[in-house]
């Protein structure tokens, strides 16, 4: 297939190819579109209240005075707790699946127990964690490590668990102890379950702070939304939000970004 | 010279509902050199028995003696195939070889030397950077045999260890297989289903019985022929003759 000789026939199936691809483009961006330039209009001929809903051009005001207020420190706050709840979760939890795969009686003790506090809607223990731990940024991250923790255990573990039997036993006709298993089998071939478990975790991470900061918080996005909300500056919630929805997604493409270098690192896909 | 000697072997499970005498009283030998494989009803316990072989797992009676020494966990004196050849595919085809030798920290200048070498006599050389899905079924079979050569065992375990392929490419890497094993003067042990496979591969087939698995006849193969393969072997007139005997002994009903 050489890029000389493409057939007729081809020819139209690319040709049909990018025009699809570009007229989704096309109808994502006009849904955007119409939406924001009838949300105005509609605000300005007075048929939908903007005190209640809000209006692009209000919510577009409220950004540069936000600019030039603090809203940096505010992003900054909120990503710096989804960091650290983000990258403590995903550390306890993979250690805790370790031990857990490693001892199957420690697992069999555990299960209910898991199984309880993840059917548990951790928000609940927000009102005990500020008392433990103090109404501070520590009762946000802690609250965001709550959320991700049980679910990293139970990915990750399942993960480990359904590592391919077959493997296991090659390496253990070879005398594999069980820390050359882990490490020569398990955990690689898991690369892409921790990953998973990442990208589940940077939006549990962000739920947990953004619930933590509507309980505690003196700064950080959810804090912007609560006393936006209160104050009854309607502008303000959704000018935070929409930043909210962008920081997320970022961080969400961050991992798949890094997931895309680990793999070219270390695994091979042709 | 005696390279393998089964002594005795019975093992039982213990299981919730009771308790299953997988082998009965198993007793047979392998000479230095030799191919033999075991066939049986599927079930049978077959694999029990090369796990039991290889160290893997503890007979409940009974001893496993390779060159005259008693077996007792895993040694790198007994090399084992299974049926897949769970090539690792992370790792380049020379790491994947090296595997073995990694795990048993014996990744020595010259057992990587011995390594490269059987990649290099079995035509994977060339392939040595690239990754197990760069290659075909049947290289990858010949890699996986190379992995558990490079330990330099005694003693080959072939657990069904073509039974994942094609027909096409079966008959082929069979072929390939017993051209290296003989070549490297290598004692094996094969469990397969398929006779016809045991036929063409063995000097002497070990039929078991159904659970609980005891030995019912072994059976010396024999051709005609100067230099032994197994597809030759498939043409002689003597392998129906082998077949039907083999066939009437397994005693299958359906």
């Amino acid at each position: 297939m050489s890029e000389t000789t493409i057939s007729k026939e081809r020819q139209i199936y690319l040709r049909h190819k990018k025009r699809r691809k570009r007229s989704i483009l096309v109808i994502q961006v006009s849904i955007v579109v119409v939406f924001l330039v009838l949300w105005e209009v509609l605000a300005r001929v007075g048929i939908v209240d903007s005190f209640i809903l809000s209006q692009p051009s209000r919510i577009l005001d409220t950004y540069v005075s936000l600019f030039q207020d603090d809203l940096w420190m505010h992003i900054g706050v909120t990503c710096y707790e989804t960091l650290i709840g983000f990258l403590l979760g995903t550390v306890l939890g993979t250690l805790v699946a370790v031990a857990l795969w490693w001892s199957s009686y420690l697992s069999k003790v555990m299960e209910p127990f898991l199984v309880v506090l993840n059917s548990l809607p951790k928000i609940a223990l927000g009102p005990v964690i500020i008392i433990w731990v103090g109404a501070g940024m520590q009762a946000i991250i802690v609250m965001a490590l709550a959320i991700s923790l049980i679910v990293t255990i139970m990915d990750v573990l399942h993960g480990f668990l359904n590592t391919d039997v077959e493997t296991i036993q090659m390496a253990r006709t070879f005398g594999a102890t069980k820390r050359q298993i882990f490490l020569k089998i398990v955990m690689p071939s898991n690369v892409h379950t921790l990953f998973n478990s990442l990208k589940v975790n940077i939006g549990l991470s962000m739920v947990g702070v953004i619930a933590g900061e509507f309980l505690v918080s003196k700064a950080g996005l959810g804090y912007l939304i609560v006393y936006g909300g209160q104050v009854f500056k309607l502008d303000l919630v959704m000018a935070s939000v929409i930043i909210l929805a962008v920081v997320a997604a970022l961080m969400y493409e961050a991992v798949v970004l890094l997931e895309r270098f680990v793999n070219s690192r270390l695994s091979h896909k042709p | 010279m005696e390279s393998l000697k089964i002594d005795h072997i019975i093992k039982k499970y213990q299981a919730e509902n009771g308790e299953v005498t997988a082998l009965d009283d198993i007793e047979f030998t392998v000479q230095q050199g030799e191919f033999v494989s075991l066939v049986g009803p599927s079930g049978c316990g077959k694999s029990t028995l090369l796990s039991i072989i290889a160290g893997l797992e503890q007979p409940t009676h009974g001893n496993v003696y390779v060159g005259g020494k008693k077996v007792s966990g895993v040694s790198p004196q007994i090399g084992y195939m299974l049926q897949k050849d769970n090539l690792l595919e992370w790792r380049t085809i020379l790491n994947n070889v090296l595997l073995g030798l990694e795990i048993q920290n014996r990744k020595t200048k010259e057992n990587v030397e011995y390594a490269e070498q059987l990649l290099q006599t079995y035509g994977l050389y060339e392939f040595k950077d690239k990754y197990p899905s760069q290659l075909s079924g049947g290289m990858r079979q010949r890699a996986a045999l190379i992995r558990t050569l490079a330990v330099k065992p005694d003693i080959l375990l072939l657990d069904e260890a073509f039974s994942a392929l094609d027909y096409q490419t079966r008959l082929a890497v069979t072929d390939d297989v017993y051209r290296i094993l003989k070549q490297e003067g290598k004692t094996t042990l094969m469990v397969t289903h398929d006779i016809p496979e045991s036929i063409s591969m063995s000097d002497r087939i070990v039929v078991m019985t159904g659970r609980p698995a005891t030995v019912k006849e072994i059976h010396t193969i024999t051709f005609d022929l100067p230099q032994r393969s197994p597809l030759l072997c498939r043409e002689q007139p003597e392998f129906s003759k082998y077949f039907n005997l083999i066939w009437k002994e397994l005693d299958v009903h359906v």
